[in-house]
């Protein structure tokens, strides 16, 4: 409404700024790479060994040799933070991969073949979606041993229905294409058109998905951890930290807070640089 | 509208059926023996011949499928192994307290996430929209255990503010006993003018229904705030604008209506998603629900009571589904041909 009032010269250079939201999700994606960054290099960024119990120095508050202090057996608390990064990122890229790949194969198979074959697939797709992520996790990981790898399984077997659905939607539309059509025509087989054709126009929204969900698979396998279903002693996880020193809440406020801030942090990170995808492929559906 | 209740109702029934078999599987994947864990390690062989006989272990795969079907529709839905009690009469325990925290922290959402929304939509790109963004995203970041105990820690524990654990105060049990009607124990105290153990029920939810709530109060607020932006940019606007409303009128008096249909239907996904949710929520407080159930359950083997978890939230989720589907097939005829 504003726009009209303002003088012609004013505008080229407010243009060049980029608003709000593109600078938000610009901050998402640097904390990001802070966060992939020191997960990466936590050997050479963390100042003690990651499995180091020093049993005269526990409990330490933070201070300039532990800057988040040290946990309950005496390991420095920043750098189980650091090494925690490496496993709670492994398992998301490790989930991600698994149920995208899965999912992406079921829904562009459903989405370009139609008919029986998309209903028989869309229906599995629906039982699976109807169990919620965090209670097919649960039961699957009381069924296998926990460990990093349940983690990744539990959590891949309630991902993948979403990526079917996009997939599919996305397929379906495509499969009318005139191109398409042109290329059916040619005799081209039905696998090679939806490797050639289907397939990589597809894809986009996926991908913005896979940043959007980075930040739910954090919180889900930190979540199974927590209850003692994810990852073991003596791996470094966030939830499982907390799960350890959720007793010492109120005595040893740091042995908590930090390890629940890297998740929330690396959670947020995800989430904001995911919204601002979104919005960038598409601005009407500002929000799912 | 017949035609479209009879095609959702079957999609429903097609999923839950799949629900069904699926958790069946799981449940035949547990390690370990259920007869062992119900005759107990010191069973004779012939007790634990009667106990594989009782839960018909020795059937083959699609008989005791069969079987646990014609038990679920008869309405038995298995011996826990642990309480020895009935999976139901637990879950007919459980359910209505996941469902008092679970609702109350809905509540909360809308209440806080509608008109954060409308706020973000008016002052869109301005301050109060920034603001409204990165509050909602920190909530649908926040780790819920880690939350539930920062809040306990900080106002329970510390300040002393609010009860630390629990749904009420237990010694009101002999001093005011409640009456049970519906199992939710707000309801029941509220029906039967129960004041003490009411007000003691209410202080203890306050703080586990915030750290339910944040969840969904982030979602609501970024659907009401898109909704709201697209429904602003209709032509119905255009006219209303050309009419003088102004912009919060034009928000709240005709754009709100027609967005509302969105949010509802996100409302009854972000339900089951808070109930599982709530597990982790339950575990921190130590709230008689669902959540304490499926922990004490899981830590025990107890494949019925898990099983029987696993299949009632699963149907809450399709059963919410439905619910949203036929109301938006009632309320607006575009969505019955989708």
């Amino acid at each position: 409404m504003t726009t009209e009032t303002r003088t012609p010269e004013t505008q080229p250079l407010r243009r060049t700024l980029p608003r709000i939201p593109d600078r938000f999700a610009a901050f998402g994606a640097v904390l990001i790479v802070v966060v992939v960054l020191a997960a990466v290099l936590a050997p050479w960024l963390a100042p003690y060994p990651v499995d180091d119990p020093r049993p005269l120095e526990r409990l330490l508050p933070p201070s300039g040799a532990h800057w988040f202090g040290t946990d309950q057996v005496g390991r420095d608390v920043l750098t189980r933070i650091l090494y925690g990064g490496r496993t709670s990122l492994f398992i998301a890229v490790a989930v991600l991969a698994v149920s995208a790949l899965a999912g992406v194969t079921l829904g562009v198979v459903a989405g370009y073949a139609g008919g029986w074959i998309r209903d028989v697939i869309m229906r599995v797709t629906d039982v699976f979606l109807a169990f919620p992520a965090l209670l097919l996790s649960l039961a699957l990981a009381v069924v296998l041993q926990p460990g990093v790898n349940t983690v990744i399984l539990a959590i891949a077997v309630t991902w993948w229905p979403w990526y079917t659905r996009l997939a599919a939607s996305m397929a379906a539309s495509i499969a009318t294409r005139p191109y398409v059509d042109a290329a059916r025509c040619l005799g081209v087989p039905a696998p090679l058109i939806i490797l050639r054709h289907v397939l990589p126009n597809s894809l986009t929204p996926v991908l913005v998905q896979l940043s959007l969900d980075a930040g739910g698979v954090i919180l889900t396998s930190a979540a199974l951890s927590y209850l003692g279903l994810g990852a073991q002693e003596p791996t470094a996880e966030w939830g499982l930290m907390v799960q350890q020193g959720q007793t010492l809440f109120t005595t040893n406020w740091w042995v908590v807070t930090f390890p629940g801030l890297a998740i929330l942090v690396t959670a947020f990170a995800f989430n904001v640089l995911g919204e601002g995808l979104r919005n960038a492929l598409d601005p009407r559906r500002a929000v799912k | 509208m017949l035609r479209y209740l009879a095609r959702r109702l079957g999609q429903a029934l097609l999923v839950v059926a799949g629900v069904v078999v699926l958790t069946f599987a799981v449940m035949r994947l547990v390690p370990g023996d259920p007869a062992v864990a119900f005759a107990g390690p010191k069973a004779t062989p012939e007790q634990l011949a009667a106990a594989r006989a009782r839960f018909g272990l020795d059937d083959p795969l699609p008989a005791q499928l069969l079987t646990y079907v014609r038990d679920l529709l008869a309405g038995d839905w298995g011996v826990s192994l642990r309480t020895r009690q009935p999976v139901r009469d637990d879950l007919y325990l459980a359910f209505p307290a996941s469902l008092e925290l679970v609702g109350t922290a809905l509540l909360i959402a809308v209440v806080l996430g509608i008109p954060l929304g409308v706020l973000a939509a008016r002052y869109k790109t301005k301050f109060p929209d920034f603001g409204v963004r990165v509050g909602s995203m920190l909530a649908v970041s926040v780790p819920v255990f880690w939350l539930a105990l920062a809040l306990q820690t900080i106002f329970a524990s510390n300040l002393g503010w609010f009860p630390i654990a629990g749904e009420y105060d237990s010694a009101l049990d002999t001093t005011s006993p409640l009456t049970l009607w519906t199992n939710i124990t707000v309801v029941d105290a509220l029906i039967t003018g129960n004041w003490p153990i009411l007000t003691s029920t209410l202080d203890h939810l306050v703080l586990p229904a915030l750290v339910v709530a944040a969840y969904p109060t982030g979602v609501i607020a970024q659907m009401t705030r898109a909704a709201l932006i697209e429904e602003s940019g209709q032509d119905h606007a255009r006219l209303e604008r050309a009419l003088g409303f102004g912009e919060t009128s034009i928000l709240t008096r005709f754009a709100l209506r027609p967005a509302l249909g969105p949010v509802l239907s996100l409302i009854a996904l972000v339900f089951a998603y808070a109930i599982v949710n709530g597990f982790l929520v339950e575990a921190v407080f130590n709230w008689p629900g669902l959540g304490r159930y499926a922990a004490e359950s899981i830590r025990s083997l107890d494949t019925p009571a898990i099983a029987g978890v696993t299949l009632l939230v699963a149907l809450v989720y399709v059963l919410a589904n439905l619910v949203v589907d036929i109301l938006q097939g009632f309320v607006d005829p575009r969505a019955r041909t989708r």
